[in-house]
């Protein structure tokens, strides 16, 4: 039975039974049904309802998200011996097979009549396994249903009951923050230990040259790659700062215009146009770095004598730095309206212009706030990745010549990663390592900067 | 504190009649708002003087014909129900009120033989002339230093850093703050106590000599023993500076004023000496103002 | 004293002029910076409007095409089945464009003559002719696209001064178009095939319709997801959460998620969805998945937003008469809640819409030439299809991808237009 359909039989079975519990609770009421029944009928109807769809639609999904490992564990243990004993990662090319075979896909060898066997295996597995589910599920909601319906009586709290599992519900949902959370970190992490094993930390940490090439012979030369980040911490940190150096100023001047010196009607003409860069797609800011912005530095940079890479950090920062631009600017905004007005009464009360008031004292006032959006702000640069890939380069070059190539950690992640891949190669798992670094590296910004932020706004309120 | 009185009282004299102020006899036994105020508003030696003064906050007339002296080293007070406007009269005499869009002041105030609205008329300047201390002490999120070096900073009132000290040491002497910060003047001002942080805002204002300190409910924010140190405070300052001082309480206009005007709903009802006013007041309004019957 | 007043009027007097020097230079600063800030919003848009307006019209080439029977059913059978299956229907224009420059001989020159008309007319006949078997025998006059080379040099972006060893087109085929031009059988016409067609490796034939449908199963499926459970989260957050540890831990998490790089998300969806619970690669669903992990944090911070302004008068009213928590929740503040909840949820999804890092890493980069049917067809995103196209090397590419780029932005700025209306139309003081 296929899986829409499944869902939609159990629809049918949990409308069926909201209103056989409705009807249920009104009979046993009797005719005085108002003051008998503890709760509304309807209560006593999404009583039953829960009861035949929820435990049904758990085990539905758990038993999706399980057959495939389940059913591709059954498949290994069923192979000869000498594929079972074969490398993780070649062992995982045969699955790959099997599987491809099974599903009439094109497979990429001569099939083994092993194979072929355990391809059919495959078939019946899956089959059973689809079949067993079906059933499993369509009992589980008739038999929840009808279980839930014995409970029916007068003197049952069918309100609290619903609201108690509402209530469930809602922690449930509310969890899935910290799931998340749980979730980005084994699954970088994971990766991540496998890569250390193969590459110690500090040859990662502190190495100065990466070339994530792997071999395709195991005895060619320079077959382990070389995998040193710091040329893409480097890069990362090269192409942040050319865009703080764009965003903070611009960002931080228009703010404090807009807050303090224009009037309503250039504020609010001014402020929407600034906040449709924060709504442009990254991917859009990329093609302009890499079709507009990178031509005219490298031909400008050409009259001028000089050398510039066409994939040059100048050409991604500043783009990156124009992105920026609405956030820092809405940051500040928010942080330069918190300074309360007695701070300015007293500055103008004793003659200060209006610049000598922001300078000397709204913005001293205002630094940490404003620290603490600068920190949000280069933690999204660093973390920033279709600018770059689109109009950074490839070769992780050390330099700190903005007109130069140069690589960053995100682009690495993502040349690594795209394409086919061997999951178990070091090149791959070097992405988790580089994705668990850029990881940890935002998140530790992110919890100083809204740690400062929280402690700015608390001083003025 | 008596003689001083004398002084002040010696220094009013008459307009002439049907001007401004109804100069004789109490004012008719009425509680609507008065279009006259009583008393005399003109002092001998005017530092500033505002004539027919009147007030908008876009539709809403908030000051209406006030006209008012304020006399070289006098402190004038001004009283009244929340709300009278007499915060209000108070911001107009260094246009703080410029700072509030809608806000639009028609008349003339004089300082010193200079119209303060004329358009050649510098803010700037003002503000450095007629200095103002609020409500709430607002110092600086700085050093107690910098509160009090940066009006001389920005106006370039020192030649030099050591100028720079004096002023800072002479104005926290002056404030009778010196002897309980000397010790930490890198210390951030809002780290002082309630009472010592007005007296900080107050040394900030000093440290540039304007010529009129405003201070709008200087008190009202602190605690009695404070209240009494700013008072102390306020008194000793007289000799130098002129003070226009706006407060809700009546004993501390008793305490620290030589004239004392009373607002009400935008007017100014009754201006007299501070003594004659508490005693003796000629209007039913100010009258029930001082007797309790409303505030 | 008195002399210290009249001097502070008086050196304060001398430094206005410079003090006020500074002070327009600080104002003008600051106008600098908001002109700078619009400046790049217009030169953005201009230079990615000017780019891609000429990708709605296509160069097409009038052809007589006669359906000669002896090419498509040498045989007579008339089996329609058949004749879909074998027969060579480029041969039709093939036929027609040397009928039409009958001078041209020679294997080279005649190939590059075929070259004019996009091979993907193949189809178009074909379709033609199985849709309508009568067709065949008769001639008829057709508007068929022309390749993208020709499409460029019609739209003028090859520099015919430049030399022909230099030129991606030699001044033979200029020769033939311009012929052709002055027959009045060259056009330009809008280009349907752009908005529906899939990708493709030739640029005349690539459209956006794979990546629009594409996108929209994407974000269905993260719609579907986001709200409930975002709105769900709020409302625990905002109106039975106690303070406590757990609450604590769930707002920490939620403010650093919403500042976490969205790549890293990608390597979640990698990580758990395709290698752990093995669900197809560059599917929908899987992206639908990963967008709402990534939209969520926005969702649920607007939507408490949103709760907070219902005044708690409201849920005391509906208390003080004996609703139940809940009740007092889903019938009095929810609904009052919801409009802020919606534009907060919309803004998630423009921001899903034009999302593609995550996306990547998921195998949503694919070469998908089928317009999907389902979330679980293999699929690629607007986002996505323009950054292929940027890197690809054809000129006409590149005006492909700047026209999919208005696509998008006209689709964020009806989003955007619609939150804003929303927000404007149940807007509440209370």
């Amino acid at each position: 039975m296929a899986l829409y359909l499944i869902i939609l039989v159990l629809l049918a079975f949990t409308a069926f039974a909201y209103n056989y519990g409705r009807k249920r609770a009104l009979a046993v009421a009797g005719t005085e049904r108002k003051s008998r029944l503890h709760s509304l009928p309807h209560y006593y109807g999404a009583w039953t309802a829960i009861w035949c769809s929820l435990p049904a639609l758990l085990v539905l999904g758990l038993w999706l998200a399980t057959q495939n490992t389940v059913i591709t564990q059954f498949i290994i243990d069923d192979l000869p011996r000498e594929i079972r004993e074969l490398p993780a990662e070649r062992l995982g090319l045969v699955v790959n097979d099997i599987r491809n075979q099974a599903e009439g896909a094109i497979v990429s060898r001569e099939v083994s009549p092993e194979i072929q066997a355990a391809a059919d295996q495959y078939s019946r597995l899956k089959t059973t396994s689809r079949m067993a589910m079906t059933v499993l599920v369509l009992c589980l909601g008739i038999g929840g249903g009808i279980l839930a319906s014995r409970f029916i009586a007068p003197q049952f709290r069918a309100r609290n009951a619903v609201e108690s599992v509402i209530r469930a519900l809602l922690i449930l949902c509310s969890s899935i923050a910290i799931l998340t959370t749980i979730g980005i970190v084994l699954s970088v992490l994971f990766e991540a230990i496998r890569f250390f094993e193969k590459i110690p930390i500090p040859g990662f940490l502190f190495g100065l040259e990466w070339s994530p090439q792997t071999a395709i012979r195991e005895d060619q030369v320079g077959s382990t790659g070389a995998f040193g980040a710091v040329p893409l911490f480097a890069g990362t940190l090269l192409i942040s700062f050319i865009a703080m150096v764009v965003a903070v100023p611009i960002g931080l001047m228009s703010a404090i215009y807009l807050s303090e010196y224009a009037g309503p009607r250039l504020r609010a003409s001014a402020k929407p146009v600034l906040e449709i860069l924060a709504g442009i797609p990254t991917v859009v800011y990329g093609f302009f770095a890499a079709l507009t912005v990178a031509p005219i530095i490298r031909d400008g940079g050409g009259l001028l004598g000089l050398d510039v890479s066409s994939e040059s950090a100048l050409a991604a920062g500043l783009v990156m730095g124009i992105m920026i631009i609405p956030f820092v600017s809405s940051l500040s905004d928010d942080v330069i309206n918190a300074v309360p007005q007695s701070l300015r009464d007293a500055s103008y009360g004793i003659g200060a212009t209006q610049s000598e008031t922001i300078r000397q004292v709204i913005l001293p006032a205002a630094l940490p706030g404003i620290a603490g959006g600068v920190l949000l702000a280069v933690s999204r640069a660093i973390g920033e990745t279709m600018i770059v890939v689109m109009a950074a380069g490839l070769a992780a070059n050390l330099t700190p010549n903005p007109l130069e190539s140069v690589t960053t950690v995100t682009v690495q992640i993502v040349t690594l990663l795209v394409g086919d891949q061997e999951f178990d190669s070091a090149k791959t798992l070097a992405a988790f390592a580089l994705g668990l670094t850029l990881f940890l590296v935002t998140l530790v910004l992110n919890v100083i900067a809204l740690h400062i932020v929280r402690k700015y706004r608390e001083q003025y309120d | 504190m008596s003689d001083i009185n004398l002084t002040t009282a010696a220094n009013a004299v008459a307009l002439p009649p049907g001007m401004i102020g109804v100069n004789d006899a109490r004012a008719p036994e009425k509680t609507e708002v008065p279009t006259e105020t009583v008393g005399v508003v003109t002092v001998a030696e005017p530092r500033m003087s505002a004539r027919n003064i009147n007030v908008y906050y876009g539709e809403k007339q908030a000051i209406n014909n006030v006209s008012l002296d304020i006399g070289k080293n006098e402190v004038v007070s001004m009283i009244g129900p929340s709300g009278c406007g007499k915060s209000t009269f108070l911001r107009c005499l260094n246009r703080m009120n410029d700072t509030i869009d809608i806000c639009r002041v028609e008349g003339e105030i004089m300082l010193d033989e200079e119209d303060i609205y004329h358009k050649n008329m510098d803010v700037v300047l003002l503000r450095a002339r007629v200095g103002m201390v609020f409500q709430k002490p607002n110092p600086f999120p700085k050093s107690i230093y910098d509160n009090i070096a940066y009006g001389p900073k920005i106006h370039g009132l020192a030649r030099s850093k050591a100028d720079l000290d004096e002023i800072v040491e002479s104005s926290l002497r002056k404030a009778g703050l010196w002897d309980e910060v000397k010790d930490r003047l890198a210390e951030p001002g809002t780290g002082l106590s309630g009472g010592q942080q007005q007296r900080l805002c107050i040394a900030r204002t000093i440290a540039v000599s304007p010529e009129v300190i405003l201070m709008d409910e200087p008190c009202s924010a602190l605690d009695p023993i404070a209240t009494a140190r700013v008072e102390e405070l306020i008194d000793e300052l007289r000799q130098n500076y002129t003070i226009a001082i706006v407060t809700h309480s009546m004993q501390q206009a008793a305490r620290v004023s030589q004239r004392t005007a009373y607002f009400h709903l935008g007017t100014l009802v009754e201006v007299g000496n501070t003594d004659d006013i508490f005693t003796n007041p000629r209007h039913k309004l100010t009258e029930d103002y001082i007797t309790g019957r409303f505030g | 004293m008195t002399d210290t007043a009249i001097d502070t009027a008086s050196v304060v007097r001398q430094s206005l002029k410079k003090r006020y020097r500074a002070e327009r230079r600080f104002r003008y600063m600051g106008l600098g910076a908001i002109l700078l800030g619009v400046a790049f919003v217009l030169v953005l848009f201009v230079s990615i409007g000017s780019k891609g307006y000429t990708a709605f019209v296509q160069s097409q080439i009038a052809l007589e095409i006669y359906f000669d029977p002896d090419v498509i059913d040498p045989e007579g059978t008339r089996n329609m089945e058949q004749i879909g299956r074998v027969a060579d229907f480029s041969r039709l224009y093939k036929n027609a464009l040397k009928a039409r420059f009958p001078d041209v001989t020679g294997r080279r020159e005649v190939r590059e003559l075929y070259k004019l008309i996009s091979n993907g007319s193949t189809y178009r006949l074909r379709d033609m002719v199985m849709s309508n078997p009568d067709l065949i025998g008769t001639r008829q006059t057709l508007w068929l696209v022309a390749d993208d080379e020709i499409d460029m040099l019609n739209k003028g972006f090859i520099d015919r001064d430049v030399p022909e060893s230099n030129r991606r087109l030699s001044d033979r085929t200029i020769g033939w178009v311009d012929a052709i031009d002055e027959g009045g059988s060259l056009r330009k016409a809008f280009n349907w095939d752009f908005l529906v067609n899939g990708d493709s490796r030739e640029p005349e034939q690539a459209g956006i319709g794979g990546a629009v449908v594409g996108s929209l199963f994407t974000l269905l499926v993260t719609l579907m997801l986001s709200f409930p459970i975002g709105v769900a989260a709020a409302i625990y957050l905002e109106e039975f959460a106690p303070k406590n540890q757990f609450t604590d831990l769930i707002e920490v998490n939620i403010n650093n998620l919403a500042a976490v790089p969205s790549i890293v998300f990608g390597l979640l969806g990698l990580a758990v969805f395709l290698n752990f619970f093995g669900m197809p690669r560059s599917a929908p669903l899987v992206g639908g998945l990963v967008l709402t992990l990534m939209t969520l944090p926005t969702i649920i911070i607007a939507s408490r937003a949103a709760l907070k302004s219902v005044p708690p008068s409201i849920r005391e009213a509906a208390l003080g008469i004996g609703a139940s928590r809940v009740q007092s929740v889903f019938h009095h503040v929810l609904p009052q809640a919801l409009p802020g909840m919606m534009t907060g949820t919309i803004i998630g999804m423009a921001q899903a819409l034009g999302e593609s890092a995550p996306l990547l890493m998921i195998g949503m980069v694919a070469f998908i030439v089928e317009v999907p049917g389902g979330p679980l067809d293999p699929a690629t995103v607007l986002p996505v299809q323009i950054y292929l196209w940027a890197d690809s090397p054809e000129r006409a590419f590149l005006e492909r991808s700047s026209a999919a780029i208005m696509v998008l932005l006209s689709f964020l700025v009806a989003m955007n237009a619609l939150a804003v209306v929303l927000r404007k139309r149940f807007e509440k003081r209370w």
